[in-house]
């Protein structure tokens, strides 16, 4: 064999680098781990004994009914529909509420459908009624 | 001064660098693991565009409503009456308390909104209605 032994000097592994992959693989962790925050629909309830006295003309009724079919108004309505009409009666009227009120039978899906339309209206000013 | 050159051959592992090592290690781990967790029940969330992202887990209580109209809050089962109860503890606990719904999406609207009066009765009105992201 020819190999000289000073070859063998540098024996140690580096650690000048070490410290540096230490903080690429921190970072690169950092990046891919995505915590699953909640996500959903926001809203804020009415404090209890909270009733207020709305006129008439300022209350936009939205009635759901067992089936998941939807009265805005008075006229049956398609739920993909709701957030083109309410904001263009937001337009007429920016203070009006709109009053949820769904069936006791009727199912989550649809509700959450509803408010998400009343929220891609940007419609503030929700209020849940009680089922019957 | 003139440093001695090294001649010995050192076989050992280099140590200077462990700490760093076991920090990373530790931060990445306490990045990752959420405090906490609970299993729930099992549900099918609702769909939904208009989604907003809950701040923080700190502050967040989760009511599970499977289809069968269970009620569960941190792995317990609870009647639609006691919800208040423990909701008002809570509320008193964390005043920014905000309560996250995760309501199957067959769930009867009679439950939901039981529910509504149980969390206004417990003050608690921060209210989110966990979904998922629609995708059109």
């Amino acid at each position: 064999m020819a190999r000289k032994k000073r070859r063998f000097k540098g024996g140690e592994i580096p650690t000048s680098s070490m410290a540096d992959i230490a903080f690429l693989l921190l970072i690169f962790f950092l990046v891919t781990t995505t915590i699953d925050t909640d996500k959903g629909l926001g809203i804020v309830l009415p404090a209890e004994g909270q009733e207020l006295e709305i006129k008439k003309q300022n209350i936009l009724n939205c009635l759901i009914n067992s089936s998941g079919k939807v009265l805005l108004g008075g006229e049956p309505v398609a739920v993909k529909d709701i957030s083109r009409i309410v904001k263009k009666r937001l337009q007429e009227n920016p203070r009006l509420i709109i009053s949820v009120k769904a069936h006791g039978k009727s199912q989550y899906k649809s509700y959450v459908k509803v408010i998400d339309q009343l929220k891609q209206a940007n419609a503030t000013r929700i209020s849940i009624a009680e089922t019957e | 001064m003139k440093f001695s050159r090294k001649t010995k051959i050192s076989s050992d592992i280099p140590t200077a660098s462990m700490p760093d090592i076991i920090f990373m290690l530790l931060i990445f781990f306490m990045v990752t693991t959420v405090l906490r967790e609970y299993s729930g029940l099992p549900i099918k969330l609702p769909k939904a565009k208009r989604i907003e992202k809950l701040q923080s887990k700190r502050h967040v209580t989760q009511i599970w409503v499977s289809k069968e109209g269970l009620i569960s809050i941190e792995d317990r089962l609870y009647n639609l009456n006691n919800v208040r109860n423990v909701m008002y503890e809570k509320r008193a606990a964390d005043p920014q308390l905000t309560v996250s719904l995760k309501a199957d999406e067959a769930a009867q609207m009679e439950i939901i909104s039981g529910i509504h009066n149980e969390l206004r009765k417990a003050d608690a009105l921060k209210l989110n209605y966990s979904t998922k992201t629609e995708v059109d």
